[in-house]
């Protein structure tokens, strides 16, 4: 190989993983601004603190990934600018994430789809080539296992508990079935960095997720849609109309007063 | 001994023991007064920690920069569990959860006073963090060595959290005052609005408030509001200078005689007033505050449900076994 090609070859490298780093970023960053509306919101004070807890960890992996995506940019963009300062076309994250919460079954139901796939993601990226990710990721695992518990045990206790919350827990289920495909589809910046033992291909992540969803849900008395139709877009930045919303709320203060420190 | 006469030599037993800085624990015998005044103290305490999520929980999803996104999210978070120990410590006075919440609901128990204002602006995060905590921890700290046992282990737990939630307030308003004119003048008004609630955060002049030379003798109380309200002012000066900050009060003056700052009335007629319901905010938290409990039923109800079934399920296992 050409020096000039490797040069090349490393830089594509480099775009990808700050893509990448972007994308879980922001779907990390989304998740956790969702989750923080719980809290002062819930049905109990206990929940309260499991919505601001699940918050924190994500706002701590939003942080790491934006700070190594800047580094990766070479811009001198840290993680606020990535947060706050990026517009809703740039923003990576999965449609899922970004749906508004609505009943407290949907939310329990929609925060339990993602940690089931999140967690082996974590965990494959756990074996990254790449030092920094896999760091970032072992922390994230451990947290992530404890939001997966969380939101299980809930699931099962809405589908099983009464007539009320199976028929709320049920529409949920309707209702994002149509965000899950998205989850496991790769584009070419994650099958190059699969390739290259960097990231994780999504399809590959369905078979855990397929395992978890089918355990809970025999035990939550829930049955599967059979319909894999499916919505998508947020990796390429296409988001739903209530991504616009979210951000301009999240990005107030950092809009109004450019350029200042908090 | 007729049951008076025993009852009262039981009270005074109990005043010269608590007197002498012993601790009562649950199970002991205690005046019903004391009882009933530790329940209403410490569950009053547990709703102001709980309300107080609201106003500071309205910035949670407008945080600046992620830093102080995390810090919030983890200070409201600590006044959920600060709320939580409190309920049990009450608890172990004979009142349930149950009951205290359904007290708060029904609009029959207190909270403190400053939650009934509105949060405006950023700064107004870092004034309550500053000044509410801080005169959270100037009430608290004596009851670390509070007569009753749960009451007091729970504020040595909460009150070392409240100091780091102080210092994270005052440095809010430190990078404010060295930012730009409009940063700046978002925490001048930020002081101008929560400096008189938060000096009313001690109660009433000691003139004006008759009943606490009971809670002094039992040792809940140790220090009258006055002298409390005077140690705030004299820790809050020299801070607002640091950060270049006005006081709005045109009163205040150091006075050497007293070593202490002189300082003005507050209007104690808004006092009363937002106390009995008149402020922005009260109808706001306590109705913010039920329909949440009301929405939330049915999630409440479901995990009962679960765990009644679960255990049904589990006996009829074992009988079949
Ligand atoms: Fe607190
Ligand atoms: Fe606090």
């Amino acid at each position: 190989m050409k020096d000039s090609d490797k040069k090349q070859g490393k830089s594509v490298v480099n775009d990808d993983v700050l893509t990448y780093c972007l994308r879980l970023g922001d779907n990390a960053m989304v998740t956790s601004q969702r989750l923080s509306e719980w809290v002062r919101n819930s049905p109990t004070i206990e929940l309260d603190i499991a919505f601001a807890n699940i918050a924190l960890d994500h706002v701590g992996q939003a942080r790491m990934l934006y700070s190594y995506a800047g580094e990766l940019e070479g811009k001198g963009r840290d993680e606020d600018s990535m947060a706050f300062l990026r517009d809703e076309r740039e923003f990576g994250n999965v449609l899922l994430a970004e749906l508004p919460n609505g009943d407290f079954a949907k939310s329990v139901l929609r925060l339990f789809f993602y940690s089931a796939w999140v967690l082996p993601l974590y965990e494959g990226l756990n074996q990254s080539n790449d030092e920094r990710l896999a760091a970032i990721a072992g922390k994230a695992v451990l947290e992530v296992r404890y939001q997966l518990k969380h939101s299980a045990e809930w699931v099962v206790r809405l589908g099983d508990g009464t007539e009320e919350s199976h028929k709320r827990i049920s529409d949920a289920l309707i209702e994002l079935w149509q965000f899950v495909g998205e989850l496991f589809e790769a584009d070419e910046v994650e099958n190059r960095l699969a390739d290259a033992g960097i990231g994780v291909d999504p399809t590959s992540l369905k078979g855990a997720w397929d395992n978890t969803i089918n355990d809970v849900f025999a035990r939550a008395n829930l049955t599967r849609p059979d319909d894999d139709w499916h919505l998508t877009g947020g990796r390429s930045g296409q988001h739903t109309e209530h991504m616009g919303y979210l951000l301009a709320e999240m990005q107030v203060l950092q809009r109004t007063y450019p350029g200042c420190e908090w | 001994m007729t049951d008076e006469a025993r009852i009262a030599e039981l009270e005074k037993q109990f005043d010269d023991y608590v007197e002498a800085d012993n601790k009562a624990e649950p199970k002991d015998w205690m005046p019903e007064k004391y009882r009933k005044t530790l329940i209403r103290q410490i569950s009053q305490h547990a709703h102001s920690e709980i309300i107080g999520m609201q106003p500071e929980g309205n910035w949670l999803t407008r945080a600046p920069s992620l830093k102080r996104k995390a810090i919030l999210l983890a200070k409201v978070q600590d006044e959920a569990g600060h709320g939580l120990y409190l309920y049990s410590a009450a608890e172990t006075l004979g009142r349930s959860r149950d009951q205290l919440e359904d007290d708060l609901h029904q609009g029959k128990a207190k909270y403190s006073s400053i939650f009934n204002y509105p949060t405006l602006t950023w700064a107004d995060v870092g004034a309550i963090g500053w000044l509410v905590d801080s005169a959270a921890i100037l009430n608290q700290i004596p009851l670390c060595r509070c007569s009753y046992g749960p009451y007091a282990r729970a504020m040595i737990r909460i009150c070392k959290e409240e100091s780091f939630h102080q210092r994270q307030g005052y440095e809010i308003m430190l990078v404010l005052n060295r930012g730009t004119d409009a940063q700046k003048q978002m925490a001048q008004d930020a002081l101008n609005r929560w400096w008189w609630p938060s000096v009313q955060m001690f109660g009433p002049p000691d003139e004006a408030s008759p009943n606490s030379s009971h809670t002094m003798k039992w040792r809940i109380k140790r220090f009258s509001n006055d002298e409390l309200r005077q140690r705030f002012i004299d820790q809050a000066v020299p801070q607002a200078d640091v950060l270049g900050l006005k006081i709005p009060d045109p009163d205040l003056k150091w006075n050497d005689d007293r070593q202490a700052y002189d300082f003005g009335a507050p209007d104690w007629d808004e006092f009363f007033a937002v106390v009995k319901g008149k402020g922005p905010m009260n109808k706001a938290r306590l109705d913010h505050k039920v329909r949440v409990w009301d929405d939330g039923g049915w999630a409440r109800e479901a995990a009962m449900a679960h765990a009644e079934k679960e255990s049904a399920r589990r006996a009829s296992q074992k009988s079949a076994a």
